[in-house]
């Protein structure tokens, strides 16, 4: 076994347990000073005014303590290999965080009037534009404030097209059995019915059963291109024209666009409507599970649909004046979908972030990001078994299990690999492989980072075949052991506060 | 400028061991045509020169920071503590992931538990979830919520037309694949107490604003039970520095509390990212949409947080989950626990007192111009209806040109019945110059 220990480092949680912040509290603290009410003043509204507030009081320093210890207890990309399948956890440039904050960005009203806020509005329509390029669309809008947001916004703007053609019989969404879990609950939320279809045995769509799918009642397919087990679907072409020849459309599932800038365009293979992750790909930061964002590019067909309002320029200017911006609303449009503009601090972050690196280094990111998930396959292709195995794109799926090692599965993979200071892949997804661990490695970690997971990983395959309680009884040096996920659904302790006594 | 550490033996090495001669090798599956397209993107751009771009940007825009703002309507102006954006800095809050793995995220899930709790402190409810995407689809839930509560054979929404707009455009655009029927605001004058007739056994939910959106207060304990005598829920949604002074809607009958967080310390940002807050009662835990992180012990007894009650979630019930929701507003949520955190018990009364006595300050001068009429009908917190003497429209251009204000919300652009109507907002952040500055100005326009 290598030594790991030039790169162990001690676990970095300074503390491994922290008090709530309510049992910091004590009467009379308060974090920050504010002003005199220096007015006349009026009498607080009778009958309306809360008796007790049950919030904590404590100093500015213990604040600032009680959540840098809570951090101390995460992963995290600047810290640690996050090599999550899907999630595309690559570094977050800061240059976005500063960007994100300047004043004239931070501190703008969304309903100021539109000649006090065009610096906004030419960055959302810039980076509508650039969106629009990079995926083949017609029309692109900003305002999905997540991916599954998108998905809902692109599901309903399909169902209304086809109601607006009068044909209301189209009720079905083909969805593969790979995708992510979001496609159909989309679905459900639309009011529309779900068909699986199956993956044929080199991971694509299969051809056969999509065929017999499509007719006249199917509102169109989901896909996820490259799919949910890293592979570019080799008859994508065949599969876009076949849901077109019914009269459906292609809906695109964008989560994996990290491997396809610059490679090839949605919209030139045939795609209708794709959501972006501009917290995956365009690298805006996950923050512990948000905020994200999922601009929707679409074709022409269904530029009229749009989520209103849509950014575009309103005055073209001429040689002394520059063009105006402003909202214009879509002719048929499916609605709002959020309040305000959507999530604009992560629009400044992604146009920074295209900004930076230009067309070619956009396209530089997919090739790398490609070239490391292949090397880690090769790498490890004889140590773990690969269901659909050739070459990948952005990610990969291994199984996490041995017939000639029965006790261990994906999670006890996973939970030692924490031991190794590196984040577990994604587990037990997509649930058409047995023990799944995706694995993405993104194009901003280097060789070296990939040769130690490489071997981190073989080390894992060799404990489990010879030691395999190492693995059940991981993680070792976390602030916490494994949980007992059954009694936190069964005792539901959701809340550190006393139930009022009105409530009672 | 890129991010890849990638040398040129490095690539070599690489494609050696994977076994092909060129990068381009690995996109072979490509079809032909369709590879590698020129995409019209502009070329790379160094750092300090993107800094400067983006600097340039958002020196084109007015901004609170730099203009005196009196803009409410949703989005408010307070002030955000520093420590916040210092701690949201780190990068163990900003760049982990959703904590699906406990062992290596106690620091976001004890954030999350904390913000659950203080939500449910605020609002008077019993459990909240870790966030929605904003205020409008919080309510989008609750409505999704109540419809399911009732296996569907409830279909009728009454929304208040004191309902932010936005709000129920979202309602509307969430609901319209369901076989819901949305109304309650077509008439947009309506008192709430005149919605009461719409109430049948086909109604799931009643939805009332608490400020509502013109600002005003009023109890709503009488309109909570004719709610419930018509068997349906009352969901409220309200302003959460307003319960730092306020009587919270638990306590008159709210089954589900909603709103927006972003006056937790969240920046205005141009509309996002904001925070959805939703509580409920412990009842309909099961049925409420979103992540939720609950205590636990580990396998050495040890206390410890989860995600819980995954089973309501599109990861695992795909097509049965309660919604779609996957990432929510995380690090939004980090920033509206540290807002209370650091606010507290006292601090958060206090601002709430400051927003609520200026702003009655700021009524009553408006009041003595002539020409200019304050709504005094009802009770308000921070925000106020003025009518103008000219229209919104021609006052907020001169305030802003030749003052650089940035005036209130234009009422007449969504309530045709209040035409040349102003909202407008007080908060902490505006003092008595500001108030007497804009005084002034009011005057000097009409003139």
């Amino acid at each position: 076994m290598k030594d790991h220990s030039a790169f162990i480092i001690q676990h970095l949680s300074l503390s491994m347990t922290e008090p709530l912040i309510y049992e910091l509290s004590a009467p009379g603290r308060v974090g920050v000073s504010m002003p005199n009410p220096d007015v006349p003043m009026t009498e607080l509204p009778s009958g309306l005014v809360r008796e007790s507030l049950d919030l904590p009081e404590v100093s500015q320093l213990d604040v600032m303590r009680h959540f840098t210890h809570l951090s101390t207890m995460n992963f995290s990309i600047d810290a640690n290999f996050y090599p999550l399948g899907s999630c595309t956890m690559k570094y977050n440039p800061r240059l976005n965080e500063e960007t994100a904050r300047f004043a004239g960005f931070s501190f703008s009203h969304p309903l100021q009037h539109e000649a006090t806020v065009q610096g906004n509005l030419a960055l959302m329509y810039q980076l509508q534009e650039w969106l629009k390029e990079i995926g083949g669309f017609a029309a692109v809008t900003l305002q999905p404030a997540a991916g599954a947001h998108g998905e809902f916004t692109g599901v309903l703007m399909m169902r209304a097209y086809h109601l607006d053609r009068g044909d209301i019989a189209r009720r079905k969404v083909l969805i593969p059995n790979s995708a992510h879990g979001t496609n159909p609950a989309t679905c459900s939320m639309a009011g529309l019915i779900v068909v699986e279809l199956p993956s044929d045995d080199r991971g694509n769509v299969d051809l056969e059963a999509l065929r017999k799918a499509c007719g006249p009642d199917v509102v169109g397919i989901m896909i996820t291109n490259p799919n949910t087990l890293g592979l570019f679907e080799e008859h994508i072409e065949e599969v876009t024209k076949l849901v077109h020849d019914c009269g459906g459309l292609v809906y695109g599932d964008g989560a994996n666009m990290n491997a396809m800038i610059g490679v090839a365009r949605p919209g030139d293979l045939g795609f209708d409507v794709m959501h972006y992750n501009l917290h995956k790909t365009f690298s805006t930061p996950h923050g512990g599970g948000g905020p994200g964002s999922g601009p929707v590019g679409v074709s022409e067909k269904l530029k009229d649909f749009l989520p209103a309002p849509l950014i575009d320029i309103v005055d073209e200017g001429d040689d002394e004046e520059p063009p105006m911006y402003g909202f214009v609303t879509p002719k048929k449009s499916i609605g709002r979908v959020k309040s305000f503009n959507g999530q604009f601090g992560m629009h400044v972050r992604a146009y920074t972030y295209i900004r930076v690196h230009g067309g070619s280094g956009l396209r530089e990111n997919s090739e790398m990001a490609v070239l490391n998930a292949n090397y880690l396959l090769a790498k490890l292709r004889g140590a773990y078994h690969v269901a659909y195995d050739r070459l990948c794109k952005h990610e990969f799926v291994l199984e996490g299990h041995w017939s000639d090692a029965p006790e261990v599965h994906a999670l006890d993979i996973s939970k030692r690999l924490l031991d190794f200071n590196i984040h577990p892949p994604t587990n037990y997804f997509p649930l058409i492989v047995k023990e799944a661990l995706m694995i993405e490695p993104t194009e901003t970690e280097s060789k070296e980072t990939l040769d130690r997971f490489a071997d981190v990983m073989l080390t894992i395959a060799k404990e489990a075949h010879e030691s395999p309680d190492v693995l059940k009884s991981a993680p070792h040096n976390t602030p916490v052991a494994r949980m007992d996920e059954v009694r936190a659904a069964k005792e539901l302790v959701l809340c550190c506060r006393p139930i009022p006594e009105w409530a009672e | 400028m890129s991010y890849v550490p990638h040398t040129d033996p490095d690539r070599e090495a690489m494609l050696k061991t994977i076994g092909v001669k060129s990068v381009a090798e690995l996109f072979a599956d490509v079809p032909a045509k369709h590879r590698f397209p020129e995409l019209d993107l502009p070329e790379p751009l160094s750092e300090p020169e993107t800094w400067r771009e983006l600097r340039d940007l958002s020196e084109a825009n007015a901004d609170a920071s730099h203009n005196l703002s009196f803009l409410g309507a949703g989005a408010y102006h307070h002030f955000s503590p520093p420590l916040i954006s210092q701690l949201l800095l780190r990068g163990e809050f900003l760049t982990a992931y959703t904590p699906y793995q406990p062992e290596a995220s106690q620091g976001t899930l004890q954030v999350i538990y904390e913000y659950q709790s203080m939500i449910c402190s605020l609002t008077g409810m019993d459990v909240a979830n870790a966030s929605h995407y904003d205020g409008a689809t919080s309510l989008a839930e609750a409505a999704i919520m109540a419809f399911n509560h009732f296996k569907q054979k409830k279909t009728k929404v009454i929304l208040s037309p004191a309902v932010h707009p936005h709000y129920r455009a979202v309602v509307r655009t969430y609901t319209q694949g369901m076989g819901m029927n949305i109304g309650g605001d077509d008439h947009l004058d309506r008192a709430l107490k005149d919605l009461l007739p719409q109430l049948d056994n086909n109604t799931s939910l009643f939805v009332a604003q608490y400020p509502d959106f013109f600002g005003n207060i009023e109890d709503l304990k009488a309109i909570a039970h004719k709610v419930h005598e018509a068997g349906a829920l009352f969901c409220v949604v309200t302003n959460p520095v307003s319960l730092g002074l306020l009587t919270p809607p638990g306590a008159f009958g709210a089954d589900i509390v909603v709103g927006e967080g972003q006056p937790l310390g969240i920046p205005l940002s141009y509309g996002g990212p904001y925070l959805g807050f939703f509580a409920t009662k412990k009842e309909y835990v099961r049925k409420m949409a979103g992540r939720l992180v609950g205590e636990t012990v580990d396998a050495n007894g040890k206390k410890g947080y989860v995600l819980t009650l995954a089973t309501r979630e599109q990861h695992i019930r795909r097509e049965k989950a309660t919604s779609n929701i996957c990432t929510n507003q995380g690090l939004m949520a980090v920033a509206a626990t540290i807002y209370l955190a650091t606010l507290g018990k006292n601090g958060l009364r206090r601002v709430a007192e400051l927003c609520y006595q200026r702003a009655h300050y700021a009524a009553d001068q408006i009041d003595q111009i002539d020409g200019y009429a304050v709504n005094r009908s009802q009770t308000f917190f921070h925000e106020f209806v003025v009518k103008c003497p000219r229209s919104v429209e021609e006052i907020n251009a001169k305030l802003f040109d030749d003052y650089g204000i940035i005036g209130g919300y234009d009422l007449g652009k969504e309530y045709p019945h209040l035409k040349d109507c102003m909202l407008v907002c007080v908060t902490e952040m505006n003092s008595r110059e500001d108030i007497e500055e804009l005084i002034t100005a009011l005057q000097e326009i009409k003139e």
